[in-house]
């Protein structure tokens, strides 16, 4: 098992695992930047002192309580529907590559592609906000024609890592890819 | 920099652009690996030694285990009981290798047995597995009499869960009937898988407490529970279809009479949304107790869904009868309706009488107000008398009214919705006058708008052409236009209230008749299915690594990723019989401009998608 240490395209660090379980079976996990306390205490404060205003200028208590719920409610739905923790990428020679991303509650959401499907693993480039970025996408083979692609599935998508990352997982996965045609 | 801003767009749809980018890699040549994949059930992890039976797909190299044979055994018998199986499932069964969980010694005499089957049971190649004592990892071999090439062959172990993999259905299934002809090559491998283990159910009938000439280790029922009650359930359900169906011809033949066809009838049933309930209704309770067999999963499901979704209707039903036959709420409701018609009435004389005058400050042409306002006075004063007409039977056609919701909730909320069509009829009648008399403005101003021009309308050749008119054309039209354009306000005035009133009253059916499409067409018993069996509608595998040793085979874990609660509703969803309006938003608003008449029959609801 290897780790290493990259930048997100937004600049915060992530870490790479590689795992090697045997020659066609390999697993690169992701794990996105840490939910940061500031941010968090930041969003909680702002909620509570807008309420708080509210309860001085309207003198109703129900406000405050409202702030509350809406507060723990709002972080129950930010860590299980929208907080993606780790980003993992199993890619195993002779079945499939499968995704897996684990939110930060522990749901996991998990796609599984056959490799008779798969058609390729390129990276690919794209414009996101007001920059370039890359990123690695699975190329799924069009079942009518041969040299056709049905559909991209993009990698990798919450934690953006930088090019250098994703050349390493692409060479990787390129390794096993080559196996599968001889 | 060029290409990236050529790529700018596709950011969102992920579009592939070949070419932009490539990454060569030095491809390393290798030897090429033979992967062989055994998916073996788990529940078989602790059977004692013997053979391991089941399916060898020779075009994925892949072996499906179904279930092991144990010591001792007579070779011919199981040559015998496969070929019985093989037969019942048409599934291709043979002995694909041995199995020894060794507990004790006695290694070296058991590893020459295990060789010595493979003479007897030829099979290419001979897989052989091996659990050592205490310990979670095995070791596979292979034998091959003739090694064609030289490689390093690899293994990997999938355990599948035998009972779930069985259960489960693929998604999406149309996909695997349609190519059902070119399956061979095409078809998914795990669908390959899934279909084996689905296929050889025969073999897992047997349950523990059945001895047959070779003892098996399967995945197994616990027993068959015999209960009394399904027995008689059974039993009893055919002729309960059959006097359903009975009925059913009955009822239909009545409703396809021709008594019924006529033309007023027919244009009344179009337009009442209970008999098209009911018709809808009808057509379910025919598909359910039809004696013909579900063909495949997606009928059986579509079934199942309209049983539940009627049984859950008649449920509901029966509960608000329940609730409205208790403690005189009959009487109750129709002692409040009449008021409440009487207290609309005298809200819209109201609103007439501020029509009347100066409504909003606005300066009405006062002549046209007054005729228009008393028009639309008297027709409140007939309706009012209508209603006081009918007030002693309004609590008794209540109380039948109120039998029908053991149809279903369903059939009771179209009723409402009918109710409501035919409390609100006065209504309705204004909005079609204000409609009419604004339209009949709205055209003249505009032909005589192209006289002003020099310009009318070619009715042969559907457009516009030039003109030359009259003096005295000219001033009868432009005399016309100034009238017309000064009457304009008033009428527009009345058309938007009454346009109002009758939007509310749309939107108020459009969400009765939203709430009847839900239980119509909610998929429940797939969900409740998703809900409480999440395998048995699988959208795909997932796999997980398990423990690894250096030098040991691959072992994975197959486990079934369930379709998610969206995809299952649009899977499932039944059809409705309601055609929603095909104009959009825009077309709505420019046909509520020019004052063409929004049908209600036509328009459910104010929905529009």
């Amino acid at each position: 098992m290897e780790e290493g240490v990259y930048r997100a395209v937004s600049g915060g660090r992530i870490a790479l695992q590689r795992r090697q379980y045997s020659a066609s079976c390999r697993e690169f996990s992701v794990r996105c930047p840490r939910l940061q306390l500031r941010s968090l205490s930041a969003a909680t404060c702002s909620v509570w002192l807008a309420a708080y205003g509210l309860f001085v200028l309207s003198q109703n208590s129900m406000v405050l309580s409202a702030a509350i719920f809406i507060t723990l409610i709002g972080l129950i739905v930010y860590l299980h529907f929208v907080k993606i923790d780790h980003e993992s990428l199993l890619v195993i020679g002779s079945l499939g590559i499968q995704m897996t991303s684990s939110y930060a509650s522990g749901k996991e959401n998990t796609t599984f592609i056959e490799m008779s499907q798969v058609k390729d693993v390129v990276i690919n480039e794209a414009i996101y906000m007001q920059k370039v970025i890359y990123y690695l996408c699975i190329l799924l083979q069009d079942p009518g024609e041969p040299h056709g692609v049905s559909e991209v599935v993009p990698l990798f998508q919450s934690s953006k890592p930088r090019l250098d990352c994703l050349v390493e997982v692409y060479r990787s996965c390129q390794e096993i890819l080559e196996q599968r045609k001889t | 920099m060029n290409e990236a801003v050529y790529t700018a767009s596709h950011w969102q749809s992920w579009k592939y652009c070949p070419g932009l980018m490539s990454f060569q890699v030095l491809r390393s040549s290798r030897i090429a690996v033979m992967v062989l994949k055994v998916f073996f059930p788990s529940c078989c992890a602790t059977a004692e030694s013997g053979l391991l039976i089941g399916r060898w797909i020779p075009e994925q190299n892949s072996a499906v285990v179904l279930a092991v044979v144990h010591f001792p055994f007579i070779p011919g018998q199981v040559k015998q009981y496969l070929s019985e199986v093989q037969r019942v499932t048409q599934v291709n069964m043979c002995v694909l290798g041995s199995w020894s969980n060794s507990k004790q010694e006695k290694e070296e005499v058991l590893v020459k047995f295990l060789e010595d089957l493979s003479t007897i049971f030829s099979h290419e190649p001979w897989i052989q597995l091996n659990k050592e004592r205490d310990s979670r990892v095995w070791s596979c071999c292979i034998f091959q009499k003739y090694p064609s090439s030289p490689k390093e062959d690899e293994f990997i172990l999938v355990y599948y869960d035998q009972r779930k993999v069985m259960l489960s259905q693929l998604h999406p299934t149309d996909n695997l009937t349609t190519s059902a002809d070119h399956k061979g090559n095409d078809a998914s491998k795990l669908g390959a898988v899934f279909d084996t283990v689905a296929k050889s159910k025969v073999l897992f009938m047997t349950d523990r407490y059945d001895d047959g000439p070779i003892k098996l280790t399967h995945w197994q029922s616990e027993g068959v529970e015999a209960s009394i009650i399904m027995e008689l359930m059974k039993q009893a359900s055919v002729p309960v279809c059959m006097l359903l169906t009975f009925l059913l011809s009955l009822v239909s033949s009545v409703y396809k009479s021709r008594v019924l066809k006529l033309w007023p009838l027919s244009f009344i049933w179009s337009k009442l949304s209970t008999c098209e309930q009911l018709g809808h209704r009808l057509e379910h309770l025919q598909i359910i107790s039809s004696n013909r067999k579900a063909q495949n999963q997606t009928q059986l499901m579509r079934k199942a869904n309209i049983f539940v979704s009627l049984l859950i209707d008649m449920a509901l039903g029966i509960l608000l009868m329940s609730w409205l036959y208790r403690e005189n709420r009959i009487g109750q409701l129709a002692d409040t309706l009449i008021p409440v018609a009487d207290h609309i009435a005298k809200e819209l004389q109201d609103l007439l009488q501020w029509l009347m005058g100066v409504p909003a400050g606005l300066k009405m042409n006062r002549a046209l107000d007054q005729v228009l306002g008393r028009f639309f006075l008297y027709h409140i004063h007939l309706w009012i008398s209508y209603i006081h007409l009918m007030s002693p039977f309004i609590e008794m056609i209540l109380w039948y009214v109120g039998l029908s919701a053991c149809l279903g909730l369903t059939v009771a909320l179209s009723i409402l919705s009918d109710i409501i069509a035919l409390l609100t009829f006065h209504i309705y009648c204004f909005y079609v006058y204000g409609a009419r008399l604004y339209c009949l403005k709205i055209y003249g101003l505009s032909s005589l708008w192209r006289l002003f021009r020099g310009k009318k309308w070619n009715v042969l050749r559907q457009r516009v052409d030039s003109c030359s008119y009259d003096l005295d054309q000219l001033f009868i039209g432009t005399l016309l236009f100034t009238i017309l354009l000064f009457l304009l306000p008033t009428t527009a005035l009345y058309y938007l209230v009454f346009t109002l009133l009758r939007l509310l009253v749309v939107v108020v059916q459009g969400l009765i008749h939203l709430l009847v499409d839900l239980i119509d067409s909610l998929p429940l018993y797939s969900v409740i299915l998703r809900l409480c069996r999440s395998y048995r509608l699988a959208a795909g595998v997932k796999f997980r690594v398990l423990e690894q040793k250096a030098g040991k085979p691959l072992r994975l874990l197959m486990q079934i990723n369930p379709l998610s609660y969206g995809s299952v509703v649009q899977t499932y969803r039944l059809p409705t019989y309601a055609c929603y309006p095909k104009d959009s938003w825009s077309s709505l608003c420019k046909k509520l401009f020019v004052g063409e008449l929004i049908y209600p029959w036509k328009h459910k609801g104010e929905k529009q998608d």
